[in-house]
């Protein structure tokens, strides 16, 4: 299969079955992609399929062949970066790459959400830490 | 000079005796208020490697040659495992080796919880491992498990001794009473769920063992695995960088640890052991529940003259009864106290610490039961807790800080908002304010060390082998270095993570981290401090800055060692706070949302009041789950767990945050060490179950008197509250 991740193309060979978060993680060695349920639940190993956010620990490396896939490590120097540190948005951090991907996805669609559409996009991302009043403020300020 | 000393030394609330060289603490404490970087914001000094997925917690370890473990735990209660079978597992692609009961203490036949460990198989991915796991053959023949927490007090299956404490006389001080209420409740199991599941990497090495671990105390896991492996502990090395979360949960090294080193010994390769969230959500500890059977006197004039409870830790099939009765000894001036604490073994997964346990669900209980009392007497509930308010420890000790009265008059502009919040109620939604108190331990103590570096460049490197579990103690250490020896915070680097690396440092639960370390650092960074003021006295550079003075260094450094010194003796360090809740109550559907709530703290010098504030906001929020929406349900009839899937057990999610606003006293402990700073991990969640339930009270006149405060919950509570109406009015006169 053929991926395009973080600009960067791939040759990825994954047994039947494996899912995009495996593939990435064990082939790609690109381990900022957390996974914290496997099973869907909690936003942690999201990133960009075609520039939609999407669970890679749920998503099937088969079903992605030939898409572009971006991750936390394409987003390096995402302004929404230096937003999260500088609004103290993450505690542990193990939650963090996920919600920065989905925030990336919201800004890049919406650059000025109201409070109302980052709780509903970033809803589906858990953190245990409890660093949402932060993370909706980085969010509300990526802009600088 | 170092001193030996035996002394109690305080961890999540249990004391034990131990032997301790300290050394004094000879620096005086820094003036109150912030200073140039102690005491004001700092972003995290690892915020960029967390956020950019750079940092490699554990669970992004990958060894050469590693293998993936997966891990036969019962499904059942209570079993015996009447035949096994692993050889079909072995036979299956990619496995290299499988181990089954007695191979390893941690693995079991008799299984008296479900999720105790039965078999582990290790393969060349995490795949093959579960593929071969499932061919195991494993008949069990399935036993009655003891479930019902009241039966096990009745049978007397217990964890140690029922512990009974009690001041002055109890039956006395009811019989003087005015008022009595009399109430019981019950809090749920909840489970911790660190985003990073529990695991370990262990290979072993020519000469010992290694281990990466996600843990909350390297030094203590350092040992337990070298007891566990008969290893000298100087053998064992134990790393954890980053670590995704632990909340309590992850002190100690068990099972996962032992199964991957047993595995690693087999196949001499690396071996990874990592829980699934379905195992974490079983067997990786849980906050227990609890029954509260609880009394209060007083007179009209809301004195306190008895407290009285009988409470049932429902701890599983082990762990520890933890001090549910804690904030009925020690919050109020009450001298007539009795309390008997049971700690029920059950055939349930063990319990572990999870964030100021016992303290959480005892504030909920007495709090609320205080609250019944204040509606029964007329009194406005935050001049009850005053006028019960006490100088001196229940004892007749000293404290050595306290502010809880400062704490309640910050308060105050929030308790006020009532009136204007109550008016806000329409027909079906009623709002309404509630409070309740805190208190906690969190002073820390010894031992703790730190080393420190200063290069000719005028850089600094702390090294000390402690861990950040996430709540940003490692920016804490450089603010406190950097702020002594007089440098930038961006010129401090701290080294941590790594028991081969550093020093002893402590453990990071309890709250005690930055009390424990920070004086440790500070006296490290000020052994440099004094040494290179020597060095410009001689160069003629008296009051020049660090870089100035160390310049011509080259490749000499100056090195600088600090010790945490004594806690004061014969004196209490305590934690204090208040919290005040706004909720609506939708009393036809019984849902209910926290609107806002305000959160006052008294934990002695701020290091990094916006850390503190992530802090604080942590602490709620997980308080608003426990309140709320968790709640880990087993099957009545056949013990089994029915929530152990992220989807089934409900967080909080972004959209259940109400408004925060949250104060530090900020007032430096003054008996307390050079730093005269508290531990803040804990204190945020303890009151705010209770708050919330308050803040239900007054809007609605129900009491709630069971965590979570599910709909049905509610719904009882409403009715209740309907009926006690309807007599009260029906009633003839006179009665
Ligand atoms: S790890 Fe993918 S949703 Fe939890
Ligand atoms: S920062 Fe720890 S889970 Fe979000």
């Amino acid at each position: 299969m053929q991926l395009t991740v973080n600009g960067h193309q791939y040759e990825v060979h994954g047994e039947v079955g494996t899912t995009l978060a495996e593939a990435l993680r064990e082939e790609l060695s690109l381990t900022g992609t957390k996974i914290a349920c496997g099973e869907g639940h909690c936003g942690a190993c999201t990133v960009l399929v075609d520039d939609e956010p999407v669970l890679s620990c749920i998503t099937l490396v088969h079903a992605v062949d030939g898409a572009r896939v971006t991750t936390i490590e394409g987003l390096r120097d995402h302004p929404m970066i230096d937003a999260f540190v500088r609004s103290d948005a993450l505690q542990c951090g193990f939650c963090t790459p996920g919600q920065i991907v989905s925030a990336v996805a919201l800004v890049e669609s919406e650059p000025a959400p109201t409070t109302e559409q980052i709780r509903h996009a970033m809803a589906g991302n858990l953190c245990r830490c409890g660093a949402y009043p932060k993370i909706e403020e980085a969010i509300r300020t990526w802009q600088g | 000079m170092a001193r030996l000393i035996r002394t109690e030394k305080e961890v999540e609330g249990r004391y034990e005796e131990v032997w301790l060289v300290v050394e004094e603490d000879s620096l005086d404490q820094w003036p109150a208020g912030p200073r140039e970087i102690v005491g004001r914001d700092a972003v995290r000094v690892d915020g960029r490697e967390r956020a950019t997925g750079q940092a490699v917690y554990t669970a992004d370890l990958a060894k050469p040659g590693m293998l993936h473990t997966a891990v036969l735990r019962s499904p059942h209660p209570r079993a015996r495992v009447a035949r096994i079978d692993l050889a079909p597992a072995l036979a299956m692609p990619g496995v290299h080796a499988a181990i089954g009961p007695g191979d390893i203490e941690q693995l079991t036949s008799d299984c008296s919880f479900q999720g105790e460990a039965i078999a582990a198989v290790c393969a060349d991915s995490l795949a093959h491992a579960r593929t071969a796991l499932r061919a195991i053959v494993c008949e069990f023949e399935v036993l009655e498990p003891l479930l019902d927490p009241d039966e096990a007090v009745r049978q007397g299956s217990l964890l140690g001794e029922a512990r009974e404490r009690s001041r002055g006389d109890y039956e006395r001080g009811l019989a003087e009473a005015d008022v009595v209420v009399e109430a019981e409740f019950r809090t749920q199991v909840v489970l911790h769920n660190s985003m990073e599941t529990h695991q370990a990497v262990v290979e072993w090495m020519a000469d010992g063992v290694e281990v990466h671990i996600s843990t909350q105390y390297i030094w203590g896991i350092r040992d337990a695995v070298a007891q566990g492996l008969a290893l000298p502990p100087d053998k064992v090395r134990i790393v954890c960088h980053y670590m995704g979360g632990g909340f309590g949960s992850k002190n100690s090294p068990d099972d996962y640890t032992f199964i991957a080193a047993e595995l690693a010994k087999r196949t001499n390769r690396p071996v990874k052991c990592a829980l699934t969230r379905r195992e974490e959500n079983t067997a990786a500890g849980n906050r227990n529940a609890t029954i509260q059977r609880l009394t209060v006197g007083a007179r009209s004039d809301g004195t306190l003259t008895a407290l009285g409870g009988e409470f049932v830790n429902a701890v599983g099939w082990d762990g520890w009864s933890s001090g549910t009765e804690g904030p009925m000894q020690m919050l109020y001036a009450c001298p007539n106290v009795k309390t008997t604490t049971y700690g029920a073994k059950l055939n349930l997964p063990p319990m572990k610490a999870f964030r100021a346990p016992g303290f959480v669900e005892g504030t909920f209980g007495l709090e609320a039961l205080l609250d019944e009392l204040a509606t029964k007497l007329d009194l406005d509930p935050l001049e009850l807790r005053r006028r019960n308010h006490t100088e001196a420890t229940p004892e007749g000790n000293e404290y050595s800080g306290k502010n809880l009265l400062e704490c309640y008059r910050r308060a105050e502009p929030h308790w006020e908002r009532r009136h204007e919040v109550r008016a806000r109620s329409t027909e079906t939604v009623k709002r309404g304010v509630g409070m309740a108190s805190q208190i906690w331990y969190g002073g820390g103590g010894p031992p703790s060390y730190a080393w420190i570096r200063v290069g000719s460049d005028g850089r600094a490197t702390v090294v000390t082998a402690m861990q950040d579990s996430g709540t940003g103690t490692k920016t804490a250490m450089a603010q406190i270095a950097a702020e002594e020896l007089g440098i930038p915070l961006e010129h401090v680097t701290v080294t941590l993570g790594d028991s081969d690396r550093g020093p002893y440092a402590a453990i990071s639960a309890g709250s005690s981290t930055t009390p424990s370390m920070g004086p440790a650092v500070r006296a490290a960074a000020a052994d440099a401090r004094g040494q290179i003021e020597d060095i410009a006295e001689q160069r003629g550079l008296k009051g020049a800055p660090v870089h100035e003075v160390v310049d011509v260094l080259e490749d000499s450094q100056i090195l600088g060692k600090g010790a945490r010194g004594p806690n004061p003796t014969g004196m209490q360090v305590l934690t204090f706070g208040v919290q005040v809740a706004e909720v609506a109550v939708d009393i036809e559907t019984g849902e209910v949302w926290v609107e806002r709530i305000a959160a006052v703290h008294d934990v002695g010098r701020v290091i990094n009041p916006l850390g503190a504030s992530s802090q604080i906001e942590g602490g709620i929020i997980q308080g608003i789950g426990h309140t709320l929406s968790e709640e880990r349900l087993h099957d009545p009839a056949t013990g089994r767990l029915l929530t152990t899937t992220l989807d089934a057990y409900k967080l909080p999610t972004i959209a259940d945050v109400p408004e925060i606003v949250s104060e530090l006293i900020d007032e430096p402990d003054t008996h307390l060490t050079n730093l005269g700073s508290k531990g803040l991990g804990e204190p945020p969640i303890i009151p705010t179950a209770a708050a919330i339930a308050n803040a239900i009270r007054d809007a609605t006149g129900a009491d709630v008197r069971r965590l979570p405060i599910s709909r049905e919950e509610m719904l009882r509570a409403l009715r209740e509250a309907e009926t006690r109406q309807k007599e009260k009015v029906g009633a003839p006169a006179g009665v």
